[in-house]
């Protein structure tokens, strides 16, 4: 239906005729068309897969943007809430771009190189960010700062995730990967090709993001592949992936009317940033980072029984109404249903207990810490 | 080959409506047999719907309408609500796909009926898709 609907003709990423050969089946996301699963592998294998073995993702649909310019760094400061001076070359760390409001406008993974930034944030607010960041570094061009904002438009994007990618890439790559921590970035050769490789991933598991040169992205993910260990995963085990990783989908869990502060992901905001301020809501989320101010809190939630799905009401045990669920699974790897929603501040505190309406019954629930699978991240020896 | 079909297709309309296998818009198969109609979901349903997670069948004894849902299939990422297409009493529900939910993956059609209804309107039944409509509806994108 949200095909027929759509005017635009859905866009297709390099590595479409692979997807194709593997028998994935597609569905429309933020404008492209992207395998969901592929033929012989359910959604529910193919998240077991990846907990286990290891995954190759298509996510070249993501915008992947460089910032140079000796003034990048106050630039992109003004637009996000991490302290960028403080991140070390070859780190990379989850930063939100926030609103005049407090509100967050994406979410985002930036890693700092010799000479720039890399930027890679959400498919759906690709155009969004883009134009953000255009204008705001125009803003200050004409102040006759040194800033510049390029869309990397000849990589594609290829995540590779699970306990069993570092052995992957180690084959690829003849590096001794056990020395890369997570949340760092680098370029080297895989398969001959020079990439720039992020230990970073949107599963709770080990991995890497490979930025590709858009020409050799096929060959290099056919190689990806050609160890047993390593299958494709479509956008459904993505999905359930990251839910039970913790881990926010914007647009669902996070956007434009939720404070950092309410997403419970103020960690995110750096320490100099806290009394520095200078980012675009500064005001509102320093002020309810001070008072631990904004009405809700993201939560998690586990259940049992009907799977509670976005938009099921959230009832405290004496049937008040005090929150919506934003996102639902039953989760593949607990046997569980569990669920993030926004709930009144007086009941996020972990093990209280709540009731979620599902089609006019209720479920029992309980606010549980996240992530709900414990995260599998590389920790250097 | 044409003329083969049409010819298969009035005979077993000569059957009539004692045996025989009928389908919904929205993906639900009714097996008829003397007054109670068997209903799952299709094996086409199954396939888009993925590895299937959580069922709710109707209570037997529960009186139920093609406008309210009975039951729910649900996978990991999607929640599908089943109708009777069919008026009547529950007579008969499946628990053996609560507990074993695969079984709806592996033999919708079969194994993995959902629940019985004895129906109280024959006028109903003419509402329901043949097998070669419902093959129609879903090559024309099955929306329902």
């Amino acid at each position: 239906m949200a095909r027929a609907m759509s005017t635009a003709p859905l866009r297709r990423t390099a590595l479409y005729d692979l997807h194709v050969a593997h028998g994935a089946k597609f569905a429309p996301f933020a404008g492209w068309d992207m395998p969901l699963v592929y033929d012989g592998q359910g959604a529910l294998d193919s998240h077991l897969h990846t907990r286990r073995h290891a995954s190759v993702f298509d996510v070249s649909h993501m915008l992947q943007t460089r910032i140079v310019g000796r003034d990048r760094h106050r630039f992109l400061e003004r637009l996000v809430v991490a302290d960028l001076k403080e991140l070390p070359v070859g780190g990379s760390t989850l930063s939100l771009f926030t609103n005049e409001n407090g509100g967050i406008e994406d979410d985002t993974i930036i890693t700092q190189h010799q000479d720039s930034l890399y930027v890679v944030s959400n498919a759906g607010c690709a155009d969004k960010d883009l134009a953000h960041l255009q204008h705001h570094a125009a803003a200050l061009q004409r102040e006759g700062a040194d800033v510049d904002v390029r869309r990397i438009d000849d990589h594609s994007l290829v995540a590779l995730q699970g306990p069993a990618s570092q052995a992957a890439l180690e084959r690829l790559t003849g590096l001794d990967l056990r020395q890369m921590p997570f949340m760092t970035g680098r370029v080297a050769d895989v398969a001959g090709i020079p990439c720039h490789i992020a230990r970073s991933g949107y599963t709770g598991e080990d991995g890497f993001e490979l930025s590709i040169p858009t020409a050799e992205v096929a060959s290099v993910t056919a190689r990806l592949l050609e160890d047993p260990a390593v299958k494709l995963a479509g956008l459904a085990a993505r999905d359930s992936l990251r839910l039970e990783a913790g881990l926010c989908l914007y647009g669902s869990d996070i956007d434009a009317t939720t404070t950092p502060v309410e997403a419970g992901l103020v960690w995110t905001v750096g320490k100099r940033r806290r009394s520095e301020g200078g980012f675009l809501g500064a005001d509102v989320i320093l002020g309810q980072i001070a008072s631990k101010g904004g009405l809700r809190r993201r939560v998690g939630l586990v259940s049992e029984g009907a799977p509670a799905r976005a938009g099921a009401r959230v009832l405290s045990a004496d049937g008040e109404d005090v929150g919506v669920v934003t996102s639902g699974i039953p989760a593949p790897s607990l046997g569980k249903n569990v669920a993030m929603a926004y709930v009144k501040k007086s009941f996020s505190k972990k093990d209280t207990p709540l009731k979620i309406k599902v089609r006019g019954r209720t479920v029992d629930a309980v606010v549980a810490k996240m992530p709900f699978v414990p995260a599998n991240y590389h920790k250097v020896q | 080959m044409l003329a083969l079909l049409t010819r298969t297709a009035v005979r077993s309309a000569g059957v009539a409506r004692r045996h025989l296998t009928k389908y919904t818009k929205s993906h639900e198969w009714v097996k008829i047999d003397k007054g109670v109609g068997t209903i799952g979901i299709t094996d086409y349903a199954q396939s888009s719907l993925g590895d299937v997670v959580y069922v709710e069948v109707p209570e037997v004894g529960a009186e139920v309408t093609p406008e309210e849902p009975v039951g729910v299939v649900e996978s990991v990422k999607s929640t599908s609500d089943i109708f009777s297409p069919l008026t009547g009493t529950i007579v008969d529900a499946n628990k053996e796909v609560v507990g074993n939910t695969k079984l709806i993956n592996k033999a919708a059609e079969t194994d993995g009926w959902l629940f019985k209804v004895k129906f109280s309107s024959e006028a109903e039944l003419d509402e329901l898709l043949s097998a070669a409509e419902y093959k129609k509806h879903i090559a024309d994108g099955g929306d329902h």
